[in-house]
């Protein structure tokens, strides 16, 4: 793992800081194609990013943070991702994310008319997203 | 000539409006400062969402999306982006002169007002104010931006509306704040963005999902990066047009000082000198 030379900049950007900027050796997310795992020298590519955990590798060092909107930039020796919305699990207050939970679950169960069921779900995910990574 | 005592009670009062001009200058020099941090702290995000924007448009060059053509509506949406309070110089009627000297036709715009100064002026010349919310530019927050997109980007999907457009007032740097009129949607390709991407600058990207679907979902963002952008700055301007505009005052108000004080020693000294004349001549009479 001390190969340095397979570490990769990571940049993560939100509207208000710099949330992330570090040399690091692999990180992992989820897109909205599924989840995805970059390594250095990966091929170009803009990705869209679905509410998720985002997990840092940098040797033996493992992070995590609730990444819950957003899109990334891929470039072979450069990843930027800017999010929307990112948290590390520190910065979570479990109890809110178990009371948006429920409260997703449950409109999504009644399905009342007029009801943005997309949206409910992705209240849904996020809470999920930010449960787990708290757990972990 | 005034009397003493008028004198004195205006220089009081000058003297005391001063101090309130000094107070106002000092709260936004420091909510300036704050305001100007959070501005470049946003940037980053900002020039790295506006790269690949454009690198997506550039490529996906002839691409027949709603987003990047003018809607069926004859309607354009502004967003006005002004101060809940006054006091700030030109600031607030800058952005308003946008509006209404933007050729734009009266009974074609539906305002989206933030702040309170714009709401009112507009409303007053007649606009049609659809949607109005004056706390946001106390404390732009991220959320506030996307609350904001996703109306709008509804009523635009819904036909609604053709056009989107974003009144606000750019912060150059502290002394400089330029009002300015941006189109949000339809998204027109920059061009100095398509120009780096011939010259090959930047290697092919690919896109995951495929560019449709993918412009679906970075518009959308893009145009709240947009309004979040123009809130900040909007925000950092107001307190550094304030600040200005309180700098003139405080000077104007010594000014007005200097001179109330002089004209006040000269009426004493001219009180002073009518009375020995008085003695003396009472004196004179009597000797």
């Amino acid at each position: 793992m001390a190969d340095d030379n397979r570490n990769f900049m990571l940049k993560i950007i939100t509207p208000d800081r710099v949330f992330y900027e570090e040399e690091v050796s692999m990180v992992e997310f989820n897109t909205v194609e599924g989840e995805v795992g970059i390594y250095k020298d990966h091929i170009p590519m803009t990705m869209i990013i679905a509410p998720g955990i985002l997990t840092i590798t940098r040797g033996d060092e493992v992070k995590e943070a609730a990444l819950h909107a957003g899109f990334t930039e891929v470039l072979p020796d450069k990843v930027t991702i800017l999010a929307e919305i990112i948290e590390w699990p520190s910065e979570i207050d479990v109890g809110r994310a178990e009371e948006a939970k429920a409260r997703a679950e449950e409109r999504i169960r009644e399905n009342a008319p007029g009801t943005d069921l997309a949206r409910a779900e992705l209240a849904l995910k996020r809470a999920v997203a930010r449960i787990e990574s708290v757990r972990e | 000539m005034a009397s003493m005592r008028d004198i004195k009670r205006r220089k009081g009062s000058i003297q005391s409006t001063q101090q309130i001009t000094k107070a106002m200058k000092l709260v936004s020099t420091v909510k300036l400062q704050r305001a100007k941090q959070r501005a470049e702290q946003s940037k980053a995000y900002f020039n790295c969402m506006y790269e690949t924007v454009a690198s997506m448009l550039a490529k996906a060059g002839g691409l027949n999306h709603p987003y990047l053509k003018t809607g069926d509506s004859d309607k354009k949406a502004v967003i006005v982006i002004t101060s809940n309070r006054g006091l700030a110089g030109g600031y607030n009627s800058n952005v308003v002169k946008l509006v209404t000297r933007g050729g734009f036709k009266k009974e074609d715009l539906e305002i989206y007002a933030i702040g309170r100064k714009g709401k009112d002026t507009l409303q007053r010349y007649g606009y049609t104010i659809k949607y109005e919310n004056a706390d946001i530019i106390e404390e732009p927050s991220y959320v506030d931006a996307m609350e904001i997109s996703r109306r709008l980007l509804q009523s635009f999907a819904e036909g609604e509306i053709g056009e989107i457009y974003l009144a606000y007032t750019g912060f150059k740097n502290t002394v400089v704040h330029e009002p300015t009129l941006l189109k949000l949607l339809p998204v027109e390709a920059p061009e100095s963005a398509a120009q780096k991407q011939e010259t090959g600058s930047k290697a092919m990207m690919n896109f995951e999902p495929e560019d449709d679907e993918a412009l679906d979902m970075i518009i959308p963002k893009y145009v709240t990066s947009l309004i979040y952008g123009g809130l900040v700055e909007a925000c950092a301007s107001e307190n550094g047009a304030r600040m200005q505009a309180m700098d003139s005052a405080t000077t104007n108000a010594e000014e007005m000082i200097d001179h109330l004080s002089l004209m006040y020693n000269r009426a004493r000294q001219g009180s002073i000198t009518q009375e020995l004349t008085e003695i003396i001549a009472g004196a004179n009479a009597i000797s």
